[in-house]
């Protein structure tokens, strides 16, 4: 078990603990994530991110921040899991990129930033990965509509004399 | 019949002879992108096999087949890549929008997803179900035998009659009046030129 | 026969073989060659029948050996997780059924999972016993697919017919409990659709009696095949620090010595109760995948085994009480009190309490750990859902494992990581 004081006492006190059911949590700021989940990884043996993911909390009631990213850790020794919620806010929706620390980051990156537009630093190649690549909206945002904006439709007609 | 003919021998109509070879020479191509293509797959496999019906010469190359399924449904992305299948494929060629999503979206009704094949490429036949049981694709394709021997003709004149793809156009009264709604271009990222591109110039 | 490495023949001295080029370490050639002239690119997909649906590669090549693989997505990607933020939570049913669609019960019972989950929903012992058949069903579903396609595409036709008959019977089985044959949207919060009855029992009795005799036919036609060993072996070697540094779980992991399996580790369902074997194995390449999948249907076969034999009765959905489960139909129709109920479930502006909480809950899916995490919002359907795709991840891993194998290989590893386009596009 990862002792929380013994985080607050490295990583400062802004980290808070939460607990529901099973599910353990911990929230850090942006500025302390990168050593935070360095250290959870080396030192405590979170060997596995098993995802990565993202919540916009736009049409949320009394959410302070716009939105969450969210750190789903697993170590693979003992079992433990413990989810890392770190806030992000526009205009500046970056955070560092934990490519360097498990490689199956990658995808999971490049889909946030697809989605949401939360971008990574440090990522060596944050491309959008499921939308096309001139699509110019977030989907996943909530300001964005279920239907869409037209874009599904904006396609040439092929007629059979055409074809 | 007053002329007497050697043995071996027989008179129909040039139309007949070759709507008969190409209905039961149906090659196709299955464009399989999501749960309808496994259903395809069971249609060609042990139990329903398709072979008894005369299509289950399925090739992958669009060059070499007449009949496309479109087994599942299209999204944004995928859409060009099945309007180039479609535009490889040797004439006569016919189309078979297999499921509700490739026949109307079905039940995703989302941005990504293209609401019915049937607004961008010209459809034949359309396989209700999500997905189509194995019967239903087997007896969408022994319909599409009859149609061609019903309507078809050598030079292909029937195709010229219905030109224009069946479906609703691509921007719709419905469509065009839930993108101009103010709330979401207030919201911004949605250009004007998007509705009317899309039916460009094939407007008819 | 891989680059790099000596051809057969040659230390005999019956072949000669210019030596100068093959012999050059690999890792020092992929840098260096990939400026050269002759390299060039192939586009593999979208459309292409080794894809199975819709993946996108763009390879690479040094003549025959790929020296670098670009995997593009999305061809398939149909906004589920927006979805799942309009439909209530057993709506959304409908469209997890569509995500993996080579085991659509397993997807819903892993969405309905978190959701009980989410509302502290403890299931009645029959529902658990029936959701663990149906999920091991599931699972036996999902890899008597990718079994016969893998062999299909290295060439044996034979295997995938008679596999598809015993995906035919297990169809039979979804079919006789639910009523739909494909799509069954069967579980719901608090339970299932309908219960099941002695017919159907015995129907799964019948399936296990008979799929073992099939079973050992593709064995013997698969297993010990020269061609398709040698297709398989030593292809598309995953080590075990690879596996968990990209977050692989399932039966690629378990392949490379992974020893997880939620079913033992973080026990669901009824899985405590039964006794079964996690199968591994250390070879990490594609046979040893072919392998872990083929010991786990007879493993599955073992758990429904037990679990049709024991399987309790009483009723199979919670109580009407807990104001989250529909009541019987006859209850609707015939009393005030069950009408009220049903209307109080379904109409959106009713429902239940949902806590304002997050929680992420997994299952042990066929293809490996299938999560969600939701988001609730005092509201009977999801404020987000995100679904944990193993698909991804094992796709992700593509480029490591294909590079400097052969062209004809790229099919051997696409099909023994078992992408499912939809789970991995959703």
């Amino acid at each position: 078990m990862v002792c929380l004081t013994e985080l607050q006492q490295k990583f400062g006190s802004q980290i808070v603990e939460s607990h529901f059911r099973d599910n353990r949590r911990i929230d850090v700021p942006a500025s302390t994530l990168l050593p935070l989940l360095t250290s959870l990884k080396t030192d405590y043996g979170f060997s596995m991110l098993v995802d990565l993911t993202a919540v916009d909390w736009l049409e949320y009631d009394g959410a302070t921040d716009r939105f969450s990213v969210i750190y789903l850790l697993l170590n693979m020794d003992s079992g433990e899991r413990l989810a890392v919620r770190v806030p992000v806010n526009l205009p500046e929706a970056v955070l560092p990129s934990v490519y360097g620390l498990w490689r199956g980051a990658d995808w999971m990156e490049r889909e946030v930033w697809d989605m949401f537009g939360i971008s990574f630093s440090g990522h060596p190649d944050l491309r959008r990965i499921l939308m096309p690549e001139e699509f110019d909206a977030f989907p996943l945002r909530k300001d964005y509509p279920l239907k869409g904006r037209g874009e599904r439709h904006n396609f040439p007609v092929i007629t059979r004399s055409g074809s | 019949m007053a002329v007497g003919l050697p043995e071996n021998i027989f008179i129909t109509k040039l139309d007949a002879a070759a709507n008969w070879a190409r209905s039961n020479s149906l090659w196709p191509m299955p464009f399989a992108t999501a749960c309808c293509g496994i259903e395809l797959m069971a249609t060609a496999a042990s139990r329903h096999d398709l072979a008894r019906f005369g299509a289950e010469v399925m090739r992958f190359s669009p060059r070499q087949c007449d009949l496309l399924i479109v087994a599942g449904r299209v999204v944004m992305k995928m859409l060009p890549v099945l309007q180039r299948i479609w535009l490889q494929m040797p004439e006569p060629k016919w189309c078979i929008s297999m499921g509700a999503c490739a026949c109307s979206g079905g039940v995703f009704d989302t941005y990504a997803v293209v609401q019915g094949i049937d607004r961008f490429i010209p459809v034949d036949m359309y396989v209700p179900g999500c997905p189509p049981r194995p019967e239903q694709l087997l007896q969408a394709v022994m319909d599409m035998q009859a149609k061609v021997r019903r309507t078809g003709t050598v030079m292909g004149r029937e195709f010229a009659i219905r030109d224009m793809p069946a479906g609703p156009a691509p921007f719709d009264s419905d469509e065009r009046y839930r993108i101009e709604d103010t709330r979401l271009v207030q919201l911004g990222g949605f250009s004007a030129a998007a509705t009317s591109a899309g039916r460009g110039a094939t407007q008819g | 026969m891989t680059d790099g490495r000596v051809p057969a023949g040659v230390s005999d001295g019956l072949l000669v073989w210019p030596l100068s080029m093959p012999l050059t370490p690999v890792d020092t050639l992929e840098t260096a060659s990939a400026e050269r002239e002759y390299v060039w690119t192939l586009n593999f997909g979208p459309q292409h029948p080794a894809t199975h649906t819709t993946l996108r590669l763009v390879l690479t090549l040094d003549g025959e050996k790929v020296l670098n693989a670009v995997p593009y997505i999305g061809y398939l990607h149909s906004g589920f997780e927006k979805l799942g933020e309009h439909l209530d939570f057993n709506q959304y049913v409908t469209i997890v059924d569509r995500m993996n669609y080579l085991s659509p019960l397993a997807n819903e019972i892993a969405w309905h999972h978190t959701v009980e989950k989410l509302l502290g929903i403890e299931l009645t012992p029959r529902c658990k016993y029936l959701r663990t058949i149906l999920a091991e069903l599931m699972r036996m579903h999902d890899h008597l697919l990718n079994l016969g396609t893998t062999a299909l595409d290295l060439g044996g036709f034979t295997a995938f017919l008679y596999f598809f008959q015993q995906r035919e019977h297990i169809y039979d089985i979804v079919e006789l409990a639910s009523g739909q044959r494909f799509h069954t949207s069967y579980t719901r919060v608090g339970g299932v659709l309908f219960d099941v009855n002695t017919d159907w029992i015995n129907r799964v009795r019948k399936f296990i009696r008979e799929f073992p005799k099939v079973y050992d036919e593709v064995d013997r036609l698969l297993t010990k095949n020269r061609i398709f060993v040698d297709r398989t072996k030593g292809i598309g070697y995953l080590s075990r620090e690879e596996v968990i540094n990209f977050s692989a779980v399932g039966p690629v992991a378990r392949a490379s010595g992974v020893e997880r399996d939620l079913r033992r580790d973080e026990p669901y369902l009824a899985y405590a109760d039964l006794d079964f074997d996690v199968i591994c194995s250390r070879g990490g390449d594609c046979y040893a995948r072919y392998l872990v999948r083929m010991q786990e249907l007879l493993e599955s076969l073992k758990i429904i085994e037990q679990a049709v034999e024991n399987i309790p009765g009483g009723p199979v959905n919670i109580g009407v009480e807990s104001d989250m489960v529909l009541p019987s139909k006859p209850s609707v129709y015939r009393s005030i009190e069950g009408l009220i109920q049903h209307f109080e479930v379904i109409m959106p502006n009713r429902g239940y309490d949902v806590p304002r909480e997050q929680i992420y809950a997994a299952t042990e899916s066929p293809n490996g750990e299938l999560g969600f995490y939701i988001v609730g919002n005092a509201e009977t359907r999801a404020y987000r859902a995100r679904t944990r795709p193993p698909s991804l991840i094992h796709f992700s891993m593509f480029p490591h494992m294909i590079r400097n194998h052969q062209l004809s290989d790229v099919v051997a590893v696409l099909g023994s990581i078992n992408i499912i386009a939809a789970e991995l596009d959703r």
